[in-house]
């Protein structure tokens, strides 16, 4: 057993080895304009611009973010960037998956609710949200309660509290539905009233469903905090250093792939998180169901 | 019964939207709201009719990006997973790289594509989209390759069928469902990543540049109009793959 | 009944199974079996000792530990190749987006008989089930029995001269499977098949078999073999003494010493 899991590893090392590999195979005999067919560019073009040397790139984290003096090495701007953009994909998930199974259990609880709902729940994911990013942004200058004033990062929790309430929803609402009738007339036969059943047999059975919907609203919710940050102009995060940094590509290219290298960190520490959670939950999860 | 839950489901939507907007309308005008904080529905109708011959322009720009990117991302996926089940070792060795594809923030690769294939041209935001649609699509083929009952198994190999022969019999066939959800869920993804690729850079076409500019012109309502448009293409594509999806599920029995 | 080779041979045969964590289990013991041509053999026994292990060895499905086995004088790896016997499972495992008749083709297609072939042969299958009218259905469109029964098609197709066939009426209702055990002893006669043929229940075995062997579990191996030589199988044979007497006999070898064996049979 841990035998494989070592053997998991040593594959999976391999794996990103060989993509490297490819990175530089191609780099080394590309040509530099790229693979060009009529005037679309087919494969990427090989400049140190376009593919710095992943070498490059790692050297890169090591060197200071400018070269102004007291400028922080590059690694730890980029981890503290990504642990801004962390805190808030955190909060905009905690706010989609209250949100989220609200609505199952209102969905559940309810069949006109749930005729009337679920399909603009469904519809609400065809539209980004991220996409009126820059209209939310102007609602929150305009909310002003007494002494509290309402931040653009509010903004971006929020839109990732969007993103991430979807699979919440859709996947809550199918593991509460998933008691087989059998197991409903058991608790019928015993009289339980619906909170009993709630407590005792749906939610219960809905932890194989859940589990692989948080992980997926975690994704969410840090891919719209990242997209979020760069419609809204929220200073601090990864989003918006990944836009800086591809500004100066072309003096300085490796340094692009820095706050990229942080998105990829985030996403596998909340992918990490919610692995935790699934880990607390493992009695109930005999058989897990895939998003 | 059947023709009253046949009322519900299609009734309780309509009759919520209809609600939801008029009591949208109502408070805009009531407590005379401001376009820029939001426009009225009706306000945003307007617009988007007077705006219909633009808003289409950057529709079909948005969209073309986005139907490319899910054609890449949809054929790698298949192709790919199709290899992965057949090798295990390409399996284990893509797992730390679609489990990164899987979590990141894929229109983050944006400015690295627009560097690689030319901010000029659009080619950097449908790679945005294939990479985008790509994780689910190779993940749900996978599964789907991988849903088979030891029963046909057993039978296959009793026939002493070849490999190519199971996958074209057996797997493939049997992992149609599975594609085509990864399909539907990649629609979506195709559109969303595509538009949001304009706002990392790139060529000034389409919905999402147009809803910026907008905003940054206080041309709110206008902004709200391109919106909408965005809501349309969205619908397009899910309600396509998920019609295909309805589809192809009566046509399997299953 | 030229042929003076069985059509199975089954020698000291052995089956262990290691689990993960090094635990074993002796799925078989020392089994010895010889079955012949156009001969009807049942494995009957409580669950766990074995014969659909048995059944998948003869098939090839999974590999032996000690031993030996001979089909038609082949390893049971050539024999599968050369697609010497049709299988059928409890499931009846019709592919659901093939139609009735693509399903008992799939075997032909799969070793390259052309389309007219196919055709013929599944006309004249269609036709020996009785389902010629259900050629275009789909497999959801079918009853439980049905299903069964074009499953049994499919493993004749290739008119192979061993039928391996494990619990295949197992999840029919009783009225349905008595048909289908009338059925299959027609079809045997028609086809003049041997077979292997796994079940739980016991009026079953007696009913449609030559010989019934019953197996005994942990590690699973053959207690006795039960012959019965029955002048004709059809429904007057279910109300015979004989019949009863056959079934009392496996009966009693089940039960005999072995306690928890006997609550593994269901006289169905």
């Amino acid at each position: 057993m841990r035998r494989s899991r070592l053997n998991g590893v040593l594959w999976g090392i391999l794996g990103v080895l060989a993509a490297v590999a490819v990175w530089e195979g191609y780099k080394a005999i590309g040509p530099a304009e790229g693979v060009v067919v009529g005037d679309i560019v087919i494969l990427p073009r090989t400049t140190d611009i376009a593919m710095p040397h992943t070498w490059d790139v790692l050297a890169r984290l090591f060197e200071p973010v400018t070269r102004a003096a007291g400028a922080d090495v590059l690694w730890w701007a980029v981890l503290q960037a990504a642990a801004f953009s962390l805190g808030i994909a955190a909060l905009g998930w905690l706010l989609g998956v209250i949100s989220g199974l609200a609505l199952a259990l209102l969905m559940q609880r309810w069949v006109t609710a749930e005729s009337a709902v679920l399909p603009w729940v469904v519809l609400s994911q065809t539209v980004p949200l991220i996409a009126i990013a820059p209209l939310v942004r102007r609602w929150g200058s305009e909310i002003e309660i007494g002494s509290f004033q309402w931040e653009n990062w509010m903004s971006v929790a929020v839109i990732a509290s969007y993103l991430a309430f979807f699979p919440v929803a859709v996947s809550a609402l199918r593991g509460l539905k998933s008691p087989p009738a059998a197991d409903i007339d058991l608790f019928r036969a015993y009289a339980a009233g619906w909170w009993t059943t709630l407590l005792r047999l749906r939610l219960p059975s809905s932890v194989p469903y859940l589990l692989p919907a948080l992980r997926l609203a975690a994704a969410n919710a840090v891919v719209g905090t990242v997209v979020a940050e760069v419609s809204i102009g929220l200073g601090g995060g990864i989003g918006r250093m990944i836009i800086e940094f591809a500004a100066t590509a072309s003096g300085d290219p490796a340094k692009t792939y820095a706050p990229i290298l942080g998105a990829v960190l985030i996403g596998l520490v909340s992918a990490g998180l919610v692995a935790l959670i699934g880990m607390g939950l493992k009695r109930f999860r005999r058989a897990e169901v895939t998003a | 019964m059947k023709a009253l839950a046949g009322t519900r489901t299609v009734l309780a939507p309509v009759a919520l939207g209809v609600l939801a907007l008029a009591l949208w309308q109502a408070l805009v005008v009531a407590f005379e709201i401001k376009p820029f904080l939001v426009p009225s529905p009706l306000g945003i109708g307007g617009a988007f009719v007077d705006t219909a011959d633009h808003i289409l322009d950057a529709a079909v720009q948005t969209g073309l990006n986005a139907l490319i990117g899910l054609g890449i991302g949809a054929v790698t996926g298949i192709l790919v997973a199709i290899l992965a089940n057949a090798l295990r070792v390409l399996d284990r060795m893509l797992v730390p790289l679609v489990a990164s594809l899987a979590v990141i923030p894929i229109v983050a690769l944006a400015p690295i594509f627009y560097a690689m294939f030319g901010a000029a041209a659009n080619t950097g935001r449908q790679l945005v989209a294939a990479v985008a649609v790509f994780v689910p699509m190779y993940l749900n083929t996978l599964q789907g390759l991988r849903q088979v009952e030891p029963v046909h198994r057993d039978l296959m190999r009793s026939y002493a069928a070849t490999a190519e022969q199971v996958n074209r019999m057996l797997l493939l066939p049997g992992a149609v469902p599975y594609v085509l959800n990864g399909l539907k869920i990649g629609s979506s993804l195709a559109v969303i990543s595509a538009l949001i690729a304009e706002y990392f850079g790139g060529p000034a076409n389409g919905l999402g540049i147009a809803i910026t500019s907008s905003a940054a012109g206080s041309n709110y309502t206008v902004a709200w109009a391109y919106v909408l448009g965005a809501v349309l293409l969205g619908t397009l594509f899910y309600g396509v793959t998920a019609a295909l999806e309805g589809w192809s599920r009566r046509r399997r029995r299953t | 009944m030229t042929d003076p080779r069985p059509a199975v041979r089954i020698a000291s045969v052995d089956k262990i199974f290691r689990g993960r964590k090094g635990a074993e289990v002796h799925a078989l013991s020392d089994v010895s079996l010889d079955v012949a041509p156009g001969e009807f053999v049942s494995l009957i026994g409580p669950s766990g000792c074995g014969k659909s292990t048995l059944m998948r060895l003869v098939a090839d499905l999974d590999q032996l530990t000690a031993g030996e086995i001979e089909v038609f004088g082949k390893t049971p790896e050539q024999a599968r190749k050369d697609q010497d016997y049709g299988i059928a499972f409890q499931q009846a495992g019709l592919l659901p987006w093939r139609t009735v008749r693509a399903n008992i083709e799939l075997p032909l297609e799969i070793h390259g008989v052309d389309a007219r072939g196919r055709a013929a042969r599944s006309d004249e299958l269609l036709e020996l089930i009785g389902l010629a009218d259900f050629a275009d259905h789909h497999p959801d469109q079918l009853s439980g029995g049905m299903k069964q029964r074009v499953a049994i098609a499919r493993a004749l197709a290739e008119r192979p001269r061993l039928l391996l066939m494990d619990e295949p009426f197992g999840a029919l209702d009783e009225i349905t499977r008595e048909h289908m055990q009338n059925e299959l002893v027609a079809l045997c006669k028609e086809t003049g098949a041997a077979v292997i043929f796994v079940t739980h229940s016991i009026p079953e075995a007696v009913f449609l078999s030559d010989r019934v062997v019953v197996m005994s579990p942990r590690p699973g191996r053959i207690k006795d073999i039960v012959t019965l030589d029955f002048s004709a199988r059809d429904e007057e044979l279910r109300e015979d003494s004989t019949f009863y007497d056959g079934v009392t006999a496996v009966r009693m070898l089940l039960h005999d010493g072995a306690a928890d064996g006997a609550r593994g049979v269901e006289n169905r």
